[in-house]
């Protein structure tokens, strides 16, 4: 069974520099996030919060510094990483990054055909059932990525990220140009998945309300480092400018002081 | 340690008590083989299983077990599950209640009957293509006569940059394509024609195929391939990130904006790029006339004055706008059917291309019967 000890890193950044040119995206970052936890990295825009986590699952190379996930140097051999790491963890991107010639389903195979020996028939009956599990209908998965709306993209992305069952999944802005209601959904399908997998979550956002109804920790970014890690009630008491505009503005405001608790709303789904 | 996960292997041991005891790993990487052994079970009995030795499990183990479940339960049997962690418990009732009801989509029939329907399909398809093009042809017309009636609405810098895109840039390749297909007509031509000694005649030959027909329709084929597919790509990339439709909104008509600068810039090109081709023709079918014959230059334009009528230029150039509207129109046409995916930005495409070069080349042929029927 999974250790879900609290004080398990999985993914430990150190020192890590990344640049385009002159222009510097982080610089001397540090960063552990532990097994179990979702936690949510926010941060003005061009502070380089995709950047890390592109940085993390190796599709951008940094300047300096050392990246370990689940005990393997991401940076000392790329090639051998991915082999070890691909089925490990799940990559969700903003849009879903669905290949448009693939139905639904055919994409959530598409992570389960590098497994040896799996039938076609428990394949298939496995992509429904992670189809299903994200909350889409069943007859989605015969559907092109392009006859679904953005919401539904966003899950089926999820679905195959999830695919192989990975360890930690990786969400870049889940929520980002979702209704409120379909945003709140997501959020309380996330919190879900995470528990009843042990997974660990890394996302990505921007959304308040994401981070107080799913976050167990989150990550400031700013000033090119990782300037505090926490609960949410550290960030309300972090005295850093940024970080008191963020959690102390009127949205923020609003999204904490939101009559339903939905945290826990999402816990009783 | 992927690799250690990967050969993990599940195993059934049955106790007397009848108590079916799995240990390993439950995982995507076994359930196949899990599946196998699980087929051969007693469906005729209750069945209790035991999972507490297992060292893992995921959602493709827990799918199998909540399948023993469901099949048993079908067959009117009792399964149960002994020794289920916490954990796994949240994992199997997760995986339980997300269990997809299977729904059939809606059959494809087959047969003769299906056939006739997709026949039928496709020449309306074809018929509704052609119209659209007619439309397209139509609406290139109408903001044509629009721009004239208010030629303030008229994009000038717009029609340059297209004129410069199409024409200006596209001389090098055409050009070498014409010289090359003199070179070519001459020596083939002299070949021939030299065994009946009418070695003068190659003249005639390259001048009349050059300047009647090759010189403009290969031009246009070129410009097909060239244009056609830059028309679409850009206006299909417009289309796909909304543009055209933001356009709409602001009150500007992508007719007048998109098309007209574009098809009219190869009307004005077009001519002159098979102008070019049909001069660098002619110069190449001379200097390989000159190598291969003997025939000098002054003695090539003696004999392509005489023995040429200046009509086959006329004939010939005539053809180019014409090409050039249906390059356009056709480059246009299939921009605006791009959906929002990138996929049917590059089938559009190649459409485009292919559906310009085959319409280019009937509309050539279509003259040629024209021309002589009129005796030209």
């Amino acid at each position: 069974m999974k250790d879900t000890s609290p004080k398990d890193v999985v993914i430990e950044v150190r020192g890590l520099r990344n640049q385009f040119g002159s222009h510097v995206v982080h610089e001397d970052l540090d960063l552990d996030v532990y097994r179990g936890e979702i936690i949510g990295v926010v941060g003005g825009s061009g502070t380089g919060k995709s950047v890390l986590l592109r940085s993390i699952v190796g599709l951008q190379e940094p300047a300096a510094g050392s990246i370990n996930v689940l005990g393997t140097d991401v940076l000392a051999d790329v090639h051998a990483a991915r082999e070890t790491l691909d089925e490990k963890w799940g990559v969700m991107f903003q849009d879903g990054a669905l290949f448009s010639s693939l139905t639904v389903r055919e994409n959530v195979e598409v992570p389960m055909r590098s497994v040896p020996d799996l039938s076609p028939s428990i394949r298939r009956n496995l992509a429904d059932l992670k189809i299903s599990m994200v909350g889409l209908p069943y007859l989605a998965g015969d559907k092109y990525p392009s006859e679904l709306s953005g919401g539904m993209r966003k899950r089926a992305g999820l679905a195959r990220s999830l695919a192989l069952d990975p360890e930690i999944v990786f969400l870049d802005e889940p929520t980002a140009g979702l209704d409120p209601v379909g945003a709140a959904a997501f959020d309380t399908l996330i919190k879900n998945l995470s528990r009843s997998m042990g997974l660990t979550v890394f996302l990505v956002t921007h959304d308040l309300d994401t981070l107080y109804a799913v976050c167990d920790r989150i990550a400031v970014l700013a000033e090119r480092k990782v300037l505090v890690t926490g609960s949410l009630e550290d960030m309300l008491k972090a005295d850093h400018p940024w970080t008191r505009e963020y959690f102390h503005g009127p949205r923020a405001r609003a999204a904490f002081e939101a009559p339903t608790q939905q945290g826990d709303a999402g816990g009783a789904t | 340690m992927s690799q250690d996960l990967r050969h993990q292997l599940v195993h059934f041991d049955e106790t007397d008590e009848g108590v079916l005891r799995l240990r390993g790993q439950l995982s995507i990487y076994t359930v196949s083989s899990a599946q196998e052994r699980v087929a051969r079970l007693d469906t005729q009995k209750d069945l209790t299983i035991d999972i507490g030795d297992l060292s893992r499990i995921d959602t493709a183990g827990a799918w199998l077990l909540c399948e023993i479940e469901a099949a048993g339960e079908a067959a009117g049997n009792r399964v149960t599950l002994q020794n289920v962690t916490g954990e796994t418990a949240t994992l199997l009732s997760s995986v339980k209640s997300a269990m997809p009801e299977k729904q059939v989509a809606v059959k494809t029939e087959t047969g003769f009957a299906v056939l006739l329907h997709r026949l039928g399909e496709k020449v309306s398809a074809g018929t509704t293509f052609l119209l659209e093009l007619t439309g397209y042809l139509g609406l290139f017309f109408v903001s044509l006569g629009r721009v004239i009636r208010h030629p303030s609405e008229f994009r000038f810098t717009s029609l340059v940059a297209h004129a410069e895109d199409v024409g200006y840039r596209a001389v090098p390749i055409v050009s070498l394509m014409a010289f090359l297909i003199g070179v070519v007509l001459a020596f083939q031509g002299s070949a021939q024609l030299r065994q009946f000694g009418a070695e003068v005649f190659v003249v005639d030959l390259i001048a009349i195929s050059i300047l009647r027909e090759l010189g403009i329709l290969l031009t246009a084929i070129i410009v097909a391939g060239r244009t056609a597919s830059a028309f679409t790509a850009a206006i299909g990339s417009m289309k796909m990130r909304e543009e055209i439709d933001a356009m709409r909104t602001l009150g500007l008509d992508p007719a007048v904006v998109l098309f007209l600068p574009r098809i009219l810039a190869l009307l004005f090109m077009l001519p002159i790029l098979g102008l070019i081709a049909n001069i660098m023709g002619l110069f190449g079918g001379a200097l390989m006339a000159w190598i291969e014959l003997g025939i000098s230059p002054s003695m090539f334009r003696i004999r392509l004055i005489e023995g040429t009528d200046v009509s086959h230029v006329f004939v010939g150039l005539i053809k180019a706008p014409v090409f050039a509207l249906i390059i356009g129109v056709v480059g246009c046409h299939a921009g605006m059917q791009v959906k929002s995916n990138a996929e049917s930005l590059g089938r559009m495409t190649s459409n485009a291309v292919v559906t310009a070069i085959f319409t280019v080349i009937v509309a050539d042929a279509l003259f040629s019967i024209f021309f002589a029927q009129v005796g030209l």
